[in-house]
């Protein structure tokens, strides 16, 4: 036992990760904020190969791919459904209606980690995983349109050892569409008006000093940190020809190895990096 | 035998004698039970009552014996004075006592009697008469006696109510008494008949429950401070940190409150049983810094209650970690030959604890394998440490909606919690006055980032005595954790009003401190606590042999009474068998079988006691103008007055009137906001001020400083009576801050800017103080270690100020200075600095605050500023010599800062520590209220400490030049923010390139700050190779804290 949370230097670690094949429904029915090109179902498929092929091949991670589910067009944004940290996780309960199924296949895949699963079962409660910021010492949950403060309090029960701590989000689907941990520590961070509003937030809630990476582009600041044994500090961050401004500031981080993912096409329906996977850490195993 | 014949003779001559007299007084004191006692007291007092004849008469054969001993005594006894008659109603206690005895038909020893006396007769007779009076009767009984030649079984008993009678400056006659009684106690013991015992009327026994579930008790007299008890009770732990620790008492169920070490304890319980419990009060952050084990080891137990009874939330996995590190400590490394499959059924980890989770704990067990108590406690810590509940106290409030929610006070700030979720933090450095108004807790809070104003957040708490409570806490934990040390007690203290509150222990800087010095061997304990605390002892070999052990001691400790049995009816145990231990110094636990059950009580009160305030209707207000806020607080302030007014049964008048005269020093407050208008009349001398430390040197510059704070002293005196100066003065300078915010202004000169004035003209020191104290809505201003701990008696009204400066200012002379000027201002200032000394008398004052300032560093802010010169060194360093003798002369007292910086930086001034206390009424009208009202306030302290390069040029003088280009840059990391300020001038054709960082480091007073000084002036000199550090102005804003009332 590494102990409680195991400190910041077990931050990042992940032995496992849950991802879930794109279905063709996705192009025209999954929910998207805001109208513009349909998705290009090609594209978005090479992009998530690509991406499972890093978790799986580069990082050394045990992927576990649930199949698609052409009746649940946004299956593929699993973090939205289960949200772990250490050897608990919540099944949550999304705040759309029609993603609710998504969480049965999550459900078996978790059992099958032997996880302690908790189900958020109240019907007045929603949340998004999205909207759930896990810093490695307390836990940041956005109050969006998909989360609600009841959602919130269920994650608080069930992640005990933790703050848990709310924050407004507005103009944003998800507290994590304009930020993430990029690092022990460290948040990245949009530059939009509401992105910084937030940061201030959570700099004012909590105990700890975070090290912020503000980079210009919100979708940017969605990246994927791992602190993988062999490799030390990865990061997966949003390819430059996406955002080569928020690329850039990512390139300062000597420490940290690169890895760009582009995501243009989810993207379209609101996606980013983290979404498309739910890490886990097995201690033992 | 003889003690008690020595009573017996004693109600004899009562009743003989004083016959007529004592049957006055017995009604008397019977009809003023009721009054004082619970009803079943008073029934039990009743009923005492009607039984005295009978031990009276029983006794008498002996006492007629007595009698012919001492017929002396007797005779004189009658022609003492009404106040022995008054005695005699004290003996006439005795024998009521004893029949109960008999009644319980339990072998009792006199100090059990005694106690029992306290509670049951004892107190009625106090409320009925005076303490005044008591304190004369006392004395004058102990003069007679003394006087009169008695039989030594009389003088025995004649002490024995003496000490009774609560003398704390005659503690070494106490010695002796207490001598005799412990006699009488052995002969009691011998004699083991349950014959009446002389009882001292005014010794209380007190109940202590411990951490392991044990309890202590112990004979208190009945005026003992807090203190008196919770030494007792370290005594007994062996404890030496103890500053962590506490005693509380429940006025019910739900609400806890501290003991407080400083005052009596029967004025803070009043009624209620003397039962505490210890508990630990400030969780340290960091365990391991604790110094011994056994510290340590008091605090787990400590949270193992706070899991078990739900206080401390956490996780199936944290529960099983903490649990096995738990077994680790207690049970050592797992024997599966010994630990069969359910051993770990006796303890309980979780408030619901499951099988799975025993069988993880278990699994979890076998893993720590060769840890050692000591090390499976630190374990324990560490990760419990990390739990977001640790340490945090939660009282039940309501928002401003009406929607409940919980505060959550703990080492860094306030926390708000609605159900489980935190919705906003506080840390104390935002915080800048903590008050409280009947059932209203309010917060005012610093302005944001962007904000202009403070805004003041109001909570609703379920009562009054709630809100009080909980602003008590605030103001203990602030003291605690964010000060060097605590307030200087208030100077005046009027008991009936209500003294006033303030921590008083040590904080945790010192008692670290203090516990460095601890060098003993690691004491001896017993890790028994837990399965005794959480589940019924049955058979448990541990309790046994401890049981075991007690007794051997008792039986052959002397000194130490023997079983008692004793009616605990307000516990709503039955019998608890107790040591009575007082003076067991070993390290011997007095765990028993019967204490089991104690223990389950205890702790099960405890866990009702979590639940701090439950009831509410709340209000919160959230007031961003400061105007709106300064009328709110008019308004609400003459509302208290007025309440006060009303509601105080008995006004004090000459405290009020007191009071009033001396307004001004008690209750000063300047607003930012308020001042920043009166700021800009006084900037001409600051300029001339500005240009002197640059010339002249850095030196100069110290000590101008220095003295800046002294310079109050003078100013006072000068200005007239008012006490003022030092907290004008900081007023002034914190509007000039604000004003002149972050670009121009030097540090230094506002710092010395009230001493300048008083250098160069003592009637513009004047003014500045008038302007000040106008703007400041003619707050009366104080010196400042006694305005924070005056005050308030109010009951209603609780404010606390932890004030801060902005601290961020931090700013850069750009001007250019001629040395004649310099000069000039530098001879004047040396007259100036001669002076100060015995004008000062705020000398002490000030001296206590620089000391404080200098340690507390919470949030520094240091500007390095690198400078390229190209011009030449103008400075004298003669000059800086002189200044320098001066300046140890004078500033013997002041603490110096020691920072490793670069060799060039030769200045180092501590400047006046910035005291400034906000006063939320900036009308002049109001003093007079103010002066009523006592608000309690608490300080923040700033420091401001630059560090200036002696090869500074002031050559360039006057030439301000001309600014080619400016950029400012800012980034951050965990706990500093830098800013980086570049600016390019070009001067008399050199150019010159400034850059100017100003780094807010921002942390908890874990942060080692002068290291992080250190490094930023390190890495601002690899940044810029070529540059060198001309300056460093070090900021450091703390708070100091607390009052309180009752």
């Amino acid at each position: 036992m590494a102990g409680l949370g195991g400190g910041l230097a077990a931050f990042g670690r992940c032995t496992h990760a849950v991802v879930r094949a794109l279905p063709e429904s996705l192009c025209r029915q999954a929910l998207r904020s805001v109208a513009g090109p349909e998705v290009d179902f090609a594209r978005a498929e090479r992009e998530y190969q690509l991406y499972v092929g890093v978790l799986r091949g580069k990082l050394g991670l045990q992927v576990l791919e649930l199949p698609a589910d052409e009746s649940l067009p946004d299956c593929v944004f699993v973090e939205d459904v289960a949200v772990v940290c250490e050897e608990t996780a919540l099944l949550t309960r999304p705040g759309a209606p029609s993603r609710r199924k998504e969480v049965e296949a999550m459900k078996r895949a978790l059992e099958s980690l032997n996880l302690n699963i908790v189900e958020m079962v109240d019907e007045n409660a929603t949340l998004d995983g999205g909207d759930v910021l896990f810093t490695g010492r307390e836990f940041f949950v956005g109050l969006s349109r998909r989360t609600n403060q009841r959602g919130a309090e269920i994650l608080a029960d069930t992640f005990k050892d933790y703050a848990v701590s709310t924050v407004p989000v507005h103009d944003s689907l998800h507290l994590k569409s304009f930020c993430s941990m990029a690092g022990p520590n460290l948040i990245a961070i949009g530059s939009s008006e509401a992105a910084q509003k937030a940061l201030k937030t959570m700099q004012q809630m909590s105990d700890h000093r975070y090290d912020k990476l503000t980079v210009p582009d919100d979708a940017a600041a969605n990246c994927i940190y791992l602190n993988v044994p062999s490799k030390g500090h990865v990061l997966l961050h949003r390819a430059p020809e996406e955002f080569p401004d928020s690329a850039k500031v990512f390139e300062k981080l000597k420490d940290h190895m690169l890895i760009p993912i582009a995501a243009t096409e989810l993207a379209k329906v609101d996606g980013s990096l983290t979404c498309c996977s739910v890490l886990i850490n097995k201690a033992s195993e | 035998m003889t003690t008690e014949v020595g009573s017996e003779t004693e109600v004899k001559k009562d009743s003989e004698q004083l016959g007529p007299d004592k049957a006055k007084d017995k009604p008397e004191e019977t009809s003023g039970t009721p009054g004082d006692q619970k009803s079943r007291e008073t029934s039990s007092g009743e009923a005492q009552d009607s039984s005295v004849p009978a031990p009276t008469s029983q006794s008498s054969p002996s006492s007629q014996k007595k009698e012919k001993s001492s017929p002396e005594s007797k005779g004189i006894s009658r022609f003492l004075p009404p106040w022995l008659k008054k005695q005699k109603s004290y003996t006439l206690a005795e024998p009521r006592d004893e029949p109960k005895k008999k009644a319980t038909g339990e072998e009792q020893v006199v100090e059990e009697s005694e106690s029992q006396a306290l509670e049951g007769v004892a107190q009625p007779r106090r409320s009925l008469e005076e303490a005044t009076e008591n304190r004369q009767n006392d004395k004058e009984k102990h003069s007679v006696s003394s006087a009169e030649i008695q039989p030594s079984k009389e003088d025995g008993k004649e002490t024995e109510v003496e000490e009774v009678a609560e003398k704390k400056e005659e503690t070494q006659e106490e010695k002796e008494k207490r001598e005799t009684k412990e006699v009488q106690t052995a002969e009691i013991k011998i004699d083991s008949i349950p014959k009446k015992s002389p009882k001292k009327i005014k010794t209380v026994q007190c109940k202590v429950m411990l951490l392991d579930g044990t309890e202590y008790s112990c004979d208190l007299e009945k005026r003992a401070k807090g203190q008196v008890l919770f030494d007792k009770v370290c005594e007994h732990l062996n404890l030496l940190e103890k500053d962590y620790f506490g005693l509380l008492f429940y006025e019910n169920s739900e609400q806890k409150n501290w003991l407080d070490s400083s005052k009596e304890i029967k004025r803070q319980i009043r009624s209620l049983p003397w039962i505490f419990t210890f508990n630990v009060k400030f969780y340290p952050p960091d365990p391991s810094q604790l110094t011994e084990d056994i510290t340590r080891y008091f605090l787990c137990l400590q949270l193992r209650q706070d899991i078990v009874s739900g206080r401390l939330p956490c996780s199936f996995v944290t529960h099983a970690l903490l649990g096995s590190y738990t077994l680790q400590a207690e049970l050592g490394d797992h024997d599966p030959g010994e630990h069969s499959s359910d051993y770990i059924s006796e303890f309980q980890f979780a408030p619901n604890q499951t099988q799975e989770m025993e069988e993880k704990v278990a699994e979890l067990h076998k893993t720590h394998r060769g840890l050692t108590p000591a090390q499976a406690d630190s374990q324990f810590l560490e990760n419990a440490k990390r739990l977001s509940m640790y340490g945090v106290d939660l009282h039940h409030a309501k928002d401003s909606e009406g929607v409940d929610i919980m505060l959550g006070v703990c080492a860094n700030g306030l926390l708000i919690y609605k159900d489980r979720l935190r919705i906003n933090r506080f840390a104390w450095p935002k915080i800048l006055k903590i008050s409280y108004k009947r059932s209203n807790f309010y917060i005012k809070v610093r302005p944001a980032e962007l904000e202009q104003f403070e805004s003041t957040i109001g909570f609703k708490l379920p009562n009054h005595r709630a809100a009080k409570r909980l602003w008590k806490v605030c103001v203990e934990h602030h003291t605690f954790f964010r000060l060097l040390s605590p307030e200087q007690p208030p100077k005046a203290k009027f008991l009936t009003l209500g003294s006033k509150f303030r921590y008083s222990g040590r904080t945790q800087a010192q008692t670290r401190q203090a516990s460095n010095l601890i060098d003993r061997p690691a004491p001896y304990f017993e890790r028994t606590s837990s399965k005794r605390v959480s589940r019924s002892l049955d058979g448990a070999p541990m309790g046994i042999s401890d049981q075991s052990l007690l007794r051997d001691f008792s039986a052959t400790g002397g000194q130490a009474a023997g079983d008692k049995i004793i009616d605990l009816e307000a516990a709503g145990q039955a019998k608890l068998k107790d040591g009575g231990r007082e003076e067991d110094e070993s390290p011997l636990k007095t765990p028993q079988l019967e204490l089991t059950q104690d223990g389950k009580i205890s702790s099960l009160r405890v866990d009702g006691e979590n639940i701090y305030v439950r009831h509410s209707n709340l209000m919160l207000e959230d007031l961003d103008k400061t105007q709106d806020d300064l009328l709110k607080h008019q308004a609400s302030i003459s509302e208290l007055k007025r309440n006060f007014m009303e509601s105080t049964p008995e006004p004090r008048p000459n405290e009020w009137e007191k009071r009033r005269i001396t307004p001004l020093s008690l209750q000063t407050q300047g607003k930012k906001g308020d001042h920043i208008f009166q700021v800009k009349t006084l900037p001409g001398k600051e300029k001339q001020w500005i240009t002197m430390p640059w010339t002249a040197g850095a030196k100069p510059e110290e000590t101008d400083k220095r003295h800046a704070s002294r310079a109050e002293g003078p100013c006072t005196g000068v200005s007239d009576a008012d006490k003022s100066s030092h907290e004008t003065l900081d007023i002034v300078e914190e509007k000039k801050q604000a004003e002149f915010g972050i670009e121009e202004t030097l540090v230094v000169d506002e710092t010395n800017k009230g001493k300048m004035q008083v250098a160069t003209d003592a009637g513009e020191t004047c003014k500045v103080e008038h302007v000040s104290q106008k703007d400041s809505s003619s707050l009366p201003s104080d010196s400042s270690s006694s305005s924070s701990s005056s005050e308030s008696e109010d009951e209603e009204v609780g404010e606390y100020h932890p004030h801060h400066r902005a601290i961020e200012e931090v700013i850069r002379e750009e001007q250019e200075e001629e040395e004649d000027m310099k000069r000039k201002e530098h001879e004047e200032k040396t007259q100036h600095v001669e002076a100060i000394p015995e004008g000062s008398k705020l000398n002490v004052p000030v001296e206590h605050t620089q000391v404080t300032a200098e340690d507390l560093v919470q949030d520094n802010t240091v500007t390095v500023a690198t400078e390229e010169k190209n011009l030449s060194e103008q400075i004298k360093q003669d000059v800086g010599e002189e200044k320098k003798e001066e300046q140890l002369k004078l500033n013997g007292d002041v603490s110096h800062v020691d920072i490793d910086v670069a060799p060039q930086l030769i200045c180092c001034s501590e400047p006046p520590v910035v005291k400034t206390e906000m006063v939320t009424i900036s009308d002049a009208t109001q003093r007079t209220e103010i002066s009523t009202k006592e608000i309690p306030i608490v300080q923040t302290e700033t420091k401001t400490i630059t560090y200036e390069s002696s090869q500074l040029d002031g050559n360039a003088a006057g030439d301000a030049g001309v600014l080619v280009s400016a950029q400012t840059i800012t980034s951050e990391s965990i706990s500093t923010t830098t800013t980086t300020h570049i600016t390019k001038m070009v001067k008399g054709g050199v150019s010159e390139t400034r850059i100017e960082k100003r780094i807010v480091i921002t942390g908890d007073a874990d942060i080692d700050h002068d290291e992080a000084l250190a490094q930023a002036i390190k890495e601002a000199k690899e940044q810029h190779p070529d540059m060198s550090v001309t300056r460093v102005v070090v900021h450091k804003e703390t708070e100091l804290a607390e009052e309180d009332e009752d």
